[in-house]
């Protein structure tokens, strides 16, 4: 696949892919080969093209073949996740009552109190790395739900990627409070810098959120995801910040859970009545959907959580080891 | 569901939405400054803003989500 975005395969097959893994959540190379799929929908990849005016990601972006390529890694994809919940409550309780015992419902091991109280600095700089694969592109992935929802929805989902980038302000956007965390922590804060080092379940986190906004079928799993990510984030956020300002970090690495204490608090309130409240409304049959993505939004973040406090307690890093020579 | 209830203020034209959230804070929608019982003035940027009403919050005025931890009399 890498052959085929470099030029030097001509086609992909997808009834060629024999034999996925089992796995397919914690899979380094079927998620990494995903991420790479979906990238081509976001930023691309500057080192393709020798001459920006004519650059292979471009065309390989509506390309059939690789299209028809991420489809059948898709569908695994989705079928693994689906596997991974529990069933949807469809009783006639009040949707917002079963859409927070959704997302409170997490039963993981808590990542933000390890780090509060335990984690040391160079924990917290490999989190952050592992992070960056998606802070980077911080709320990107649900906006591509914005033309695909009633008026009403779409004016609360508005109202909270505006305050995710920056309201306005250049310097306030989610995405660059992030890369000046990673500037203070002497880590490299170019777009997708460490993205060879995030194991599969790091990627597979973020591919959730592409294969959720690529899909307009898909667009109520997108919001509940939505939900429980901003839901789940203002009181972890503030373990966080407690745990940085713990190890002395620069200001600029606390600071970016500050502001989200605060903007999630928030966020949480618009995106579950506001957000998620409007589409089932107006939409009744998006229900199960929406109660879905916020399913596999905390089963994947327990996932997360379990797999880095275990390479932890392991004495391991929570990033892949370091590649021998650049992937082609 | 949430009980809407909206306010017009003395100084600006247009105006504010306040909505309270079961508990939760309050959500206020279109301020550019929220007065608290001292007198002092928290302004703000965002669309729209989290109020503490559980007394709990460690950045007050603004919500922090503490009201979650907190038991329910």
């Amino acid at each position: 696949m890498v052959g085929r975005l470099g030029g030097s395969v001509t086609r992909l097959d997808p009834d060629a892919i024999d034999g996925l893994p089992d796995d397919v959540l914690r899979d380094d190379d079927f998620q990494l080969a995903l991420w790479t799929l979906y990238e081509l929908h976001y930023r691309g990849f500057d080192d393709l093209a020798e001459d920006p005016t004519d650059d292979p990601a471009d065309d390989l972006e509506w390309t059939p073949d690789v299209l028809a390529f991420r489809r059948a890694l898709e569908e695994t994809f989705e079928a693994a996740l689906r596997a991974l919940v529990p069933a949807i409550d469809r009783s006639d309780r009040p949707f917002v009552d079963r859409l927070l015992e959704v997302i409170e419902g997490g039963e993981g091991p808590s990542l933000a109190s390890y780090v509060q109280r335990e984690a040391t600095t160079e924990q917290v700089r490999e989190l952050m790395a592992q992070r960056s694969v998606y802070h980077l592109k911080e709320s990107d992935p649900h906006s591509w739900a914005i033309p695909r929802v009633d008026d009403g929805t779409k004016a609360a989902l508005v109202e909270l990627q505006y305050d995710e980038y920056g309201a306005g302000r250049a310097d306030r956007v989610h995405a660059t409070l992030f890369a000046n965390l990673l500037d203070a922590l002497d880590l490299d804060s170019s777009y997708g810098a460490h993205l060879d080092r995030a194991p599969g379940y790091a990627l597979a986190e973020n591919n959730m959120m592409s294969l959720f906004g690529l899909h307009r079928r898909l667009r109520g799993a997108s919001m509940g995801h939505l939900a429980a990510f901003e839901s789940t984030s203002s009181l972890p956020c503030r373990r966080y910040a407690q745990g940085i300002r713990r190890l002395g970090l620069p200001d600029a690495v606390a600071e970016y859970y500050d502001e989200h204490v605060e903007a999630d608090a928030v966020h949480e309130q618009v995106a579950v009545r506001d957000v998620c409240g409007r589409l089932v409304a107006a939409a009744p049959e998006l229900e199960d959907d929406v109660l879905f993505g916020a399913a596999a939004y905390v089963k994947v973040e327990e996932i997360v959580a379990t797999s880095v406090l275990e390479a932890w307690s392991r004495g391991e890093s929570c990033l892949r080891p370091e590649q021998i020579g650049a992937v082609a | 569901m949430t009980s809407g209830m909206r306010s017009r203020t003395s100084r600006r034209t247009d105006e504010v939405e306040i909505r309270v959230v079961p508990n939760g804070p309050a959500l206020v929608r279109g301020a550019d400054a929220i007065r608290d019982e001292d007198g002092g003035s928290h302004p703000t940027t965002r669309p729209v803003v989290a109020v503490c009403l559980c007394g709990k919050s460690q950045r007050a005025p603004w919500c922090d989500g503490t009201h979650k931890v907190i038991p329910r009399g």
